[in-house]
């Protein structure tokens, strides 16, 4: 329970007769169904990722067996004088179906604090969601908001137990703490680094051209939004993987505010209208 | 060109491989199956087909694919049915849980993120299902949620899952989501277009999508409880 977790009780109090620390990791507990422990599943045997390569990603699957897994892809956040800048698109694709057109790729952890969503759309939630909780805790532990800096290593170090193991997770934990502006690229080998800048997905190719060439650390407000919602359009434009909306936001002092949602579509032909 | 039949069978020793073959288990079969969810100003509506295949074969023409969870929510997966079974018994057996220690009946959105949380357990060995659950939010609006196999969860207006997921969902995001039309007017959904609406795209899904058929079994849920209809599709 949150509150035993929160007093520090539940290390020392067994609420269960079936004793956590003797369930094997390869198999599901049914007892409990993981409703107090959270625990991942492994099959027996098998090492997970050679498990999951053949029914994942190859063409035909396992005997006409195919699991496709929805993935998402481009993502962009940079630091500037006005605070941090957080553009996505909303494509999600399982193989290449496109499951769906509307996906939040943005993840609002707090009020001041958002993390955004590349790869496995399943590792995202999840983690991030787990990433959540743990701020909270943290918050009503210590009486402060918790760090950009100790957000984005939480996310870092509970990724990296499950390393090799498949996951596949590209995220940026964006805020803003007492230090100011925070910015920083976690993903699913446990790498985490500070940067001004970053983009992740398939797409980000494309958004770092068009970021790289625009960037100052002054720009205004208005200039900074155009940029990284140009960044994310001219990626879906060129990248099968990307599409559907581009969503952004603006971390300030006072915390995150969405900034708009808009269709590629529409800003293609704003764009072309430009030109002219 | 033809060949000889000579030449034929030399032709075919080439491609045969003719030594020893591993065979594994594999743990998954696909079952085949259908599933769509609406949902609509103040209702929603599952409804699946009903045919259990498994390659060639039909095991079973009444075998639906909708489960009802609590008065205001169903859940339609379609993918593995021994994974289905399994995965719906923990289900329920999670809603008797938390009614017993929360002396209330989970919600639409409470059950999804359980879902999700459920299904990520089996992040490395998952569960072959394609969920989608339909049901009324806490304000009496319809809510629709659709899931991976691994987990990741949205809500939508409207889903289709299972084998004539990508023949269906593009239907209903012209009808429903009016995409790609211009100047139309944009009318919301009401309870009698969306069933005919659903029933119409299950005809044409069992016309051309070969697991798809039997029967449709739709679930619309109200404010005053859960409805179903059977209406028979193409058996060929």
């Amino acid at each position: 329970m949150a509150l035993l977790d929160v007093c520090g009780i539940s290390d020392w109090v067994k609420e269960d007769t079936f004793n956590p620390e003797s369930a094997s990791v390869d198999r599901v507990n049914h007892f409990n169904f993981a409703a107090r422990e959270p625990e991942l599943a492994v099959p027996i045997g098998v090492d997970p990722a050679e498990f999951l390569k053949p029914l994942t990603e190859s063409e035909d699957g396992v005997e006409g067996v195919k699991i496709k897994l929805e993935h998402g892809t481009t993502t962009l956040a940079f630091k500037f004088q006005h605070g941090v800048m957080v553009a996505v698109d909303s494509r999600a694709s399982a193989g290449s179906y496109v499951s769906t057109q509307m996906f939040k790729k943005v993840i609002e952890i707090n009020p001041y604090l958002l993390g955004t969503m590349s790869g496995s759309a399943a590792d995202c939630v999840y983690w991030e969601r787990v990433l959540a909780k743990e701020c909270r805790i943290y918050k009503l532990r210590n009486k402060e908001r918790i760090s950009v800096s100790a957000a984005s290593k939480l996310l870092a170090n509970m990724v990296a137990n499950y390393r090799g193991m498949g996951l596949s997770m590209g995220t940026m934990i964006c805020g803003w703490d007492k230090k100011g502006p925070g910015l920083y690229y976690v993903d699913e080998d446990g790498l985490r680094l500070s940067g001004n800048m970053f983009s992740t997905g398939s797409g980000n190719p494309y958004a770092y051209g068009v970021m790289d060439s625009g960037y100052r650390f002054d720009l205004t407000v208005p200039e900074a939004y155009d940029l990284a919602q140009r960044a994310i359009f001219h990626a879906t434009h060129r990248d099968a993987y990307s599409g559907g909306t581009v969503n952004m936001y603006h971390i300030k002092e006072s915390g995150w505010i969405k900034v708009s949602q808009e269709d590629v579509g529409d800003l293609y032909h704003r764009f072309a209208a430009e030109k002219k | 060109m033809m060949i000889s039949a000579q030449n034929y069978g030399d032709k075919m020793k080439e491609y045969h491989y003719t030594g020893p073959v591993e065979h594994k288990f594999s743990p998954y079969a696909f079952n085949g199956g259908t599933v769509l969810a609406v949902a609509g100003d103040d209702f929603a509506i599952v409804a699946s087909d009903t045919r259990l295949s498994e390659g060639y074969a039909i095991h079973s023409r009444d075998s639906p694919k909708c489960y009802k969870l609590t008065d205001t929510t169903v859940l339609g997966c379609s993918g593995f049915h021994g994974d289905c079974l399994t995965l719906t018994k923990i289900i329920e057996a999670r809603l008797k849980m938390y009614k017993h220690s929360n002396n209330k009946s989970m919600t639409s959105g409470a059950i999804a993120a359980m879902l999700s949380t459920i299904l990520y357990g089996r992040r490395f060995f998952p569960y072959y299902v394609y969920n989608i659950i339909g049901g009324l939010d806490e304000e009496g609006r319809g809510a629709v949620y659709s899931f991976d196999p691994v987990g990741s969860y949205q809500r939508d207006s409207y889903k289709a899952g299972g084998s004539a997921s990508a023949m269906l969902q593009p239907l209903l995001d012209n009808q429903i989501g009016f995409k790609n039309m211009e100047k139309v007017e944009q009318v919301p959904l009401s309870l009698e277009k969306a069933e005919q609406l659903i029933k119409d795209v299950f005809i044409s899904a069992a016309e051309r999508d070969v697991y798809t058929g039997d029967a449709l079994k739709l679930c619309i849920v109200t404010k005053e409880g859960i409805r179903e209809e059977i209406m028979p599709l193409r058996k060929d």
